[in-house]
């Protein structure tokens, strides 16, 4: 009941599903719609075990009066207030609402702006790792370090002053030596997921069961 | 005055954010933790709003999609997760949607990472009207994935014409990509950074237009 039902379950979905893929039939036409209506639902669900997770360990930091408490405030009452907020004035799906509301403000005014901030932090970041990384120590990071510097002064204005050569050799090296690697690299992880997917499918891979309950 | 106020706190929080590059403090804290909390409130909402209410809660209440108790049952047993006794019984909504996904996704991935890319690399060398570096960037493309992927085979040692001269080409192949590839980041970011400047002297502080 534990282990097996559990494997026996993912077995018959997989098996299931990669079926239906193959057999476009009335029947596994309808497995699949059913499948697209419970699996959204299904998900939707594994939100409450990571909001679970986060109440749970903030709401002990703050018990605890752990190194920073204060600041666990600031994650459990907005954690609880969006949602209180947004069935006040009904979210709308743009991200925000039809019309202003404190959800909206929250969401536009501080969300957008910090998630934004935090993502052009890592311009400084990775300024100070280019300058660990381009250092022309071999000759292939003599390599990345050009064609680095071709696509990046190809897609500034600047880049034209040198002639109209670097933006195009800038986008010669993203079309063709750059796909390559890319594709290579793609189809690796392509196999790979295969190969993942067939052996969670027939249990081999069981570490998605976890310890609970053992 | 709303759209005032509004530019005004993003303003504040945004110098929040940037005052980690001195330290970090407690203003920087407290915007960290305010995002973690209002990204996770927003998702509880949004969630709600369009899975939970719209494809369980109204059919449910309308009384004529009774099968839907099979994905909300399943569903709910995710949170037998906090009861140790039986949280062996979150298992089972984790198995079905790990057994059906990873069906539905394996035709999927044969499809899109491998046979779409092995397609997209079984171009013509040479056609009427290419110009010359179309060409060169047809070769290198199709010689380099060749170069790159005899580099990620493992099983046999990068030794002799085939695979150690093949292994070599595909590291100088993978090295031009990484490099590209972090260009382009590179560039990514910093254009990210110019629009939260933009923000702060347009927006905000009315210094550029």
């Amino acid at each position: 009941m534990k282990r097996t039902v559990p494997l026996m379950i993912v077995m018959v979905g997989g098996i299931l599903m990669i079926l239906q893929y193959f057999i476009p039939h009335q029947i596994s036409q309808t497995v699949l719609a059913y499948y697209t209506d419970w699996a959204p639902i299904i998900l939707a669900f594994a939100l409450v075990l990571g909001v679970g997770s986060l109440t749970r360990i903030h709401s002990h930091k703050i018990r605890r009066k752990a190194k920073n408490w204060q600041y666990s405030y600031a994650v459990l009452i907005p954690l609880f207030g969006m949602p209180i907020l947004a069935h006040i004035w009904p979210a709308s799906l743009s991200g925000g609402m039809d019309s202003p509301s404190i959800f909206h403000f929250l969401f536009m005014h501080v969300q957008v702006p910090i998630q934004a901030t935090m993502f052009s932090l890592l311009a400084f970041y990775i300024a100070s790792a280019a300058f660990r990384a381009f250092r022309a120590k071999s000759a292939l990071a003599t390599l990345l370090l050009l064609a680095a510097v071709v696509v990046m002064l190809g897609q500034v204005p600047i880049g034209e002053l040198f002639g109209r050569w670097l933006p195009e050799t800038g986008l010669w090296i993203l079309r063709y030596p750059n796909l390559a690697a890319k594709r290579a690299i793609m189809l690796g992880v392509g196999f790979g997921m295969l190969a993942t997917n067939l052996k969670i499918i027939f249990g081999v891979e069981r570490n998605w069961l976890g310890g609970a309950g053992k | 005055m709303y759209e005032t106020i509004g530019i005004w706190v993003g303003a504040i929080f945004t110098l929040a954010i940037y005052s980690f590059l001195y330290k970090e403090n407690s203003i920087y804290r407290l915007a960290e933790h305010l995002v973690v909390g209002i990204s996770a409130g927003y998702g509880m909402a949004i969630t709600y709003q369009i899975t939970i209410k719209p494809r369980l809660v109204d059919p449910l209440l309308s009384g004529d999609h009774w099968i839907l108790l099979i994905p909300g049952i399943l569903g709910l047993l995710y949170i037998t997760r906090f009861i140790p006794r039986i949280s062996w019984m979150s298992r089972y909504p984790i198995g079905f949607y790990m057994g059906t996904a990873m069906g539905v996704g394996f035709p999927l991935t044969m499809k899109a990472r491998v046979l779409r890319q092995l397609e997209g690399a079984m171009v013509p060398l040479y056609q009427s009207g290419m110009a010359w570096y179309e060409v060169t960037g047809n070769v290198v493309m199709i010689l380099g994935t060749l170069a790159a992927l005899i580099y990620f085979f493992f099983s046999k040692p990068h030794k002799g014409l085939f695979f150690g001269t093949g292994s070599k080409i595909g590291i100088w192949v993978i090295m031009v990509g990484f490099g590209a590839t972090f260009g382009f980041t590179v560039m990514g970011r910093i254009s990210l950074l110019i629009g939260r400047i933009q923000y702060l002297l347009g927006d905000w502080l009315h210094v550029i237009e």
